[in-house]
């Protein structure tokens, strides 16, 4: 029972950094309607500038977070800016999925040739001394602790942000319909490139996350995470930030689990199993809107 | 849906376009091969490119005929390389080249087929982006099957596991067929530039004839308007389910024609995962969806890329991200395409220009 | 669309007329050396290793005087760790005018490659291939342990000195280095009266999260874990070992070369491991502080011992061409003839050890037991 407790709660944690990561993908597809493959690639690099200024630079963990933070709304605006827009009527969402990975495969090399191969040591968030908390029988993972606080803080802020403040409405209106919300005045270019900043800012927070409970940083890091949310948005309904919580949480601890109890080959097998299962009894995910298809 | 009736003629004359540019190609590189030409990196680069170019012509049948976005078709192509691989292994001494190789190639996609019509059952009850990550789904589970499959022979017969190669038993005179993620190692060389042709070639004409018959047409009334398509009493799961296994059988030819082209068939991350899938999307989205021979073109200029470029060393896969990049922007980006077509090259063949819509049918 | 297609195909008419051209090369009083490995992709770490490493040797043997006074020209090829592209990369090779390959790197890679060597008779030396398939083919030698080897000898060093009685593992299931040392080693443990208790995988997809794997152990109470597997990994699973309060003794094979080095890894968790392998960055001897000095000079990182391989395999061709008596004017196969006798006779001491070849290609070499306390090897008994 201690044992199954403790998977639960590693599953958990990592299934709080997948939600992290879900978000980011889910709004950016709710408002841009479009996959953003580049979106785990982002992690990476989030993960790569808090490694620069902490364990290059020597400077305390804030700033490393920050930096992290603010690098990759920068490179997310960029990147939309530079490869998404001009495909945003091309008439086809394919034109810019492929383009995505292109920009996938150009910051993946830019890392390579900047950071070289050689897999880095992440410097953990938490201090070595207080890796671990004791509650009674219960060993917890601080980071796991961490990860999970900061993503239900992360949620709950996003939902006050999009219900209470005029930008959030008007992401909100721009998801339901952009023409219509243009013509009632709302900057369309901006309220996308607002998307674009706060989930790659969420991807930075994930990308600090993720490297301090799974120490090694390369320039591959992100893409399997960045895949695994994909899965989590889908999970959950794609294009709705509690679906993609919810989905996240799930994936994290049927992973874990799986990996556990059946077996640690076939984790990724049995976490896109039942991704199968969920969709067929609900087509459009768990909290997905249902959408009546008109001629 | 106008369009596309009243160029019918000019859709048949697009077909054998497509049929002679292929032809033409075979034989230009065949003269080469034989004046001496051809250096071996790029006459080792043949059988690959016919490898791509069919998957290119398998995915478009899904992408831009069917309409639907699969992302796991690197499983399709797996499940062929690995059935006809294992198939040419258990019967390479008891058959000849030429029968076991045909066979090979057979298996490799009825095989693939029976998994295309296996899976499509769940997968084409949904619908766009779902769609496309339950295949995702679906290539990433077949990837990691293979990793864990160990099948080995001896004299007591075949022995399976997907636990690992101890717990097979087998006996002193043993061998192993697949060995888990070790794959399999040994199969016959035996696929060539003319053999990966024909396989094009046929791959091709199928899917250009599909297109063009009652059936084809059915199935592009449900890429174009699925419930309009269902009123005017079209039945959508049989012809989708249709479109769908083709495509498979398609793509595990491919599959045998990589495996026999390789003496170590390894289902690593990068080959058979998504990543590959994504590539073969990749060659039918730059090729222009729907366009047969656009798809090939796409294959063979993408596959070519990180080849030609390797004198730029730790460079080479940068700059094919910019050009993969700069490509897509170019080719859909609604003013530069208009740009395009005011300057382009092709206005010399002006007379062709009239009567072509966006979306083409071959 | 249209316009833009027939522009793509005069394109393409274009790539492949120039690509075509054929480039007819003739050796001239040089030996072309080629090699293959992943140099970008997730592997790149292995294969710029052995490029670097195999630089190195050429280096000093050209400002030595090169091999019986002829000097080498060396270029290294990128297969991105895929069997195919490995193809690729060898036949480009080729057209350069390579007479002696070294590599590829991977197992699978130096598989697949090794029936084009069989085909043209090149003479191949792996460096670091080490699946029992590589050499399967009389042209091709190898420099590594191979993996059934380490498997045995590991089982073999815990049993005879009592290390530990009850074992878990941790190996990566789609590795075939990993795959095939642990497939040994748990046929030999039962000999050795070693109890696995724990056996717990994770594939190339899955290789950052162990907690599940850790935490078995950890409720199996295993005294020692192995890692057959390489120091990426097994650096992450000291790290989050030490997050979960998990402190076994851990021991490796030599594909845990390379950990104390990771950029900004934390030396403390590495505190105790053991380790056989051939080569150790510092050790005392002149060869090998030379070779880490030369490296880490020109590269910016200690050598690993992909590197050492790949720096004995030049100094090996060398040997053996000097043995043969090889001038570079020999044709391909008959350099490759001559090389295949060669390599039986010759002996040679490098920075893996003092190295014999059967002629099946397997290297007579002993591994050394190495232990890591205060952040340095320590030579075991």
């Amino acid at each position: 029972m201690v044992s199954f407790i403790n998977y639960l709660i590693n599953g958990l944690s990592l299934g709080s950094i997948y939600a992290i990561i879900a978000i980011g993908y889910t709004m950016v597809y709710g408002i841009a309607k479009m996959l953003n493959f580049a979106h785990g690639d982002v992690i990476m690099v989030g993960a790569y500038i808090a490694f620069s200024v902490i364990t290059t630079a020597h400077l305390p963990v804030a700033c490393g977070v920050l930096a992290a933070i603010f690098g990759c709304m920068l490179i997310g605006i960029c990147i939309e800016k530079i490869a998404y827009k001009p495909l945003r009527h091309a008439g086809s969402s394919l034109a810019v999925l492929i383009t995505a990975i292109g920009v996938s495969y150009f910051l993946q090399n830019v890392a390579l040739l900047i950071f070289s191969s050689n897999p880095k040591m992440f410097t953990p968030i938490i201090p070595m001394t207080m890796m671990t908390i004791q509650f009674g029988v219960f060993r917890v993972q601080t980071i796991s602790l961490v990860s999970i606080t900061v993503s239900i803080v992360l949620v709950l802020l996003l939902q006050l942000f999009i219900n209470k403040t005029r930008p959030g409405q008007a992401m909100l209106a721009c998801a339901q319909d952009r023409g219509a919300a243009s013509l009632m005045g709302i900057s369309v270019n901006g309220t996308i490139s607002l998307t674009f900043a706060i989930g790659s800012a969420m991807a930075g927070i994930a990308g600090v996350l993720l490297c301090s409970a799974y120490p090694t940083l390369s320039p591959y890091t992100g893409a399997m995470p960045g895949i695994k949310a994909f899965v989590a948005a889908v999970f959950g309904g794609i294009g709705s930030i509690p679906g993609a919580m919810i989905g996240g949480l799930l994936l994290g601890v049927i992973e874990i689990m799986g990996k556990t109890y059946i077996s640690s080959q076939l984790s990724d097998a049995i976490v896109f199993a039942v991704l199968i299962i969920v969709l067929l009894v609900r087509p459009t995910g768990l909290l997905g809107k249902k959408v009546q298809e008109k001629v | 849906m106008k369009n596309r009736m009243t160029s019918m003629t000019k859709a048949s004359k697009d077909n054998l376009g497509t049929i002679l540019m292929l032809v033409a190609a075979f034989v230009i590189v065949e003269i080469l091969r034989a004046a001496g030409l051809v250096n071996a990196h790029m006459d080792g680069m043949l059988v690959p490119i016919c490898v791509y170019a069919t998957m290119a012509v398998s995915l478009n049948l899904v992408v831009g005929i069917l309409g639907e976005l699969s992302l796991g078709h690197a499983g399709f192509m797996c499940v062929g390389a690995f059935a006809s691989a294992f198939f040419s292994k258990c019967f390479e001494n008891s058959m000849g080249v030429f029968p076991r190789f045909l066979l090979a190639i057979l298996i490799g996609g009825i095989v693939a087929g029976i998994f295309g019509f296996l899976i499509g059952i769940p997968v084409l009850r949904l619908n766009g982006d779902y769609l496309a990550i339950v295949t995702l789904a679906f290539g990433e589970i077949i990837k990691n099957l293979v990793n864990v499959l160990y099948v080995g022979r001896d004299s007591a017969g075949l022995h399976f596991s997907i636990k690992d190669q101890a717990s097979l038993g087998l006996m002193e005179d043993g061998e192993m067929i697949i060995a888990g993620p070790q794959g399999i190692t040994g199969t016959p060389f035996n696929s060539n530039f003319v053999v990966g042709f024909l396989i094009l070639l046929i791959s091709t004409i199928v899917v250009l004839n599909l297109i063009n018959s009652r059936e084809g047409r059915a199935i592009m009334a449900i890429r174009d308007n699925r419930i309009a398509a269902g009123s005017v009493g079209i039945p959508i799961t049989r012809y989708k389910m249709f479109a769908f296994t083709l495509s498979a059988v398609i793509a595990g030819c491919a599959g045998a024609l990589y495996s026999h082209n390789l003496s170590s068939l390894i289902a690593t991350p990068a080959r058979f995962g998504y990543n590959m899938s994504i590539l073969f999307l990749v060659f039918v989205v730059l090729g222009g969806i729907g366009s047969t021979r656009g798809s090939i073109i796409a294959a063979v200029i993408l596959t070519l890329i990180p080849e030609v470029l390797r004198f730029m060393a730790d460079y080479r896969m940068l700059i094919y991200a910019i050009i993969l990049i700069v490509m897509m922007i170019v080719n859909w980006n609604p003013k530069s395409r208009a740009f395009i077509q005011a300057h382009s090259v092709g206005k010399i063949f002006g007379k062709k220009k009239t009567a072509k819509s966006g979306k083409e049918g071959a | 669309m249209k316009r833009m297609k027939q522009f793509a195909a005069l394109v393409m008419t274009a790539a492949l007329t120039a690509g075509m051209a054929s480039s007819a090369v003739f050796a001239d009083g040089t030996f072309k050396l080629g090699a293959i490995g992943p140099l970008t992709g997730a592997a790149a770490n292995y294969g710029t290793a052995v490029v670097n490493g195999a630089q190195i040797a050429v280096d000093e043997i050209n400002a030595a005087g090169g091999i019986n006074g002829v000097q080498i020209e060396y270029k290294g090829e990128d297969d991105e760790l895929d069997n195919e592209k490995s193809v690729n990369a060898y036949n480009t090779l080729k057209d350069w005018g390579m007479q002696i390959l070294v590599g590829s790197v991977t197992s699978g890679c130096s598989i697949a490659v090794s029936e084009k060597t069989k085909a043209d008779n090149m003479f191949q030396l792996t460096p670091s291939g080490s699946a029992k398939d590589c050499t399967n083919y009389d042209n091709v030698f190898r420099v590594c342990f191979s993996d059934p080897n380490q498997g045995m000898a590991s089982a073999k060093y815990m049993g005879e000195h009592g290390l530990a009685t009850k074992v878990g593992i941790i190996y990566d299931s789609s590795d075939v280095y990993s795959a095939g040392i642990e497939a040994t080693f748990e046929e030999e443990a039962a000999n050795q009266g070693i109890e696995i208790a724990v056996k717990e995988a994770f594939t190339a997809d899955n290789n950052v999260d162990f907690s599940s794997q850790l935490q078995k152990c950890m409720d199996a109470g295993v005294e020692l874990v192995f890692l057959p597997i390489y120091y990426t990994q097994a650096g992450a699973i000291l790290q989050q070992a030490a997050m979960l309060g998990f402190q076994p003794e851990w021991f490796g094979c030599d594909g845990l070369d390379g950990m104390l080095d990771m950029d900004n890894f934390n030396k403390e968790l590495a505190e105790g491991v053991m380790l056989l392998t051939p080569f150790a960055a510092d050790a005392e001897d002149e060869l090998t502080q030379n070779f880490v000095a030369a490296y880490t000079e020109a590269y910016g990182v200690t050598p690993n011992q992909f590197a050492a391989d790949a720096y004995d395999a030049i100094y090996a061709i060398k040997a053996a061409c000097e043995q043969a008596g090889a001038t570079p004017d020999m044709s391909v196969s008959d350099l490759c003839e001559a090389l295949k006798t060669a390599m039986t006779e010759i002996e040679i001491t490098g920075l893996t050890g003092t190295i014999t070849w059967t002629a099946d290609g397997e290297p007579d070499k002993s591994p050394k037991a190495v232990q890591i306390q205060d952040g340095a090897y320590v030579s075991m008994q």
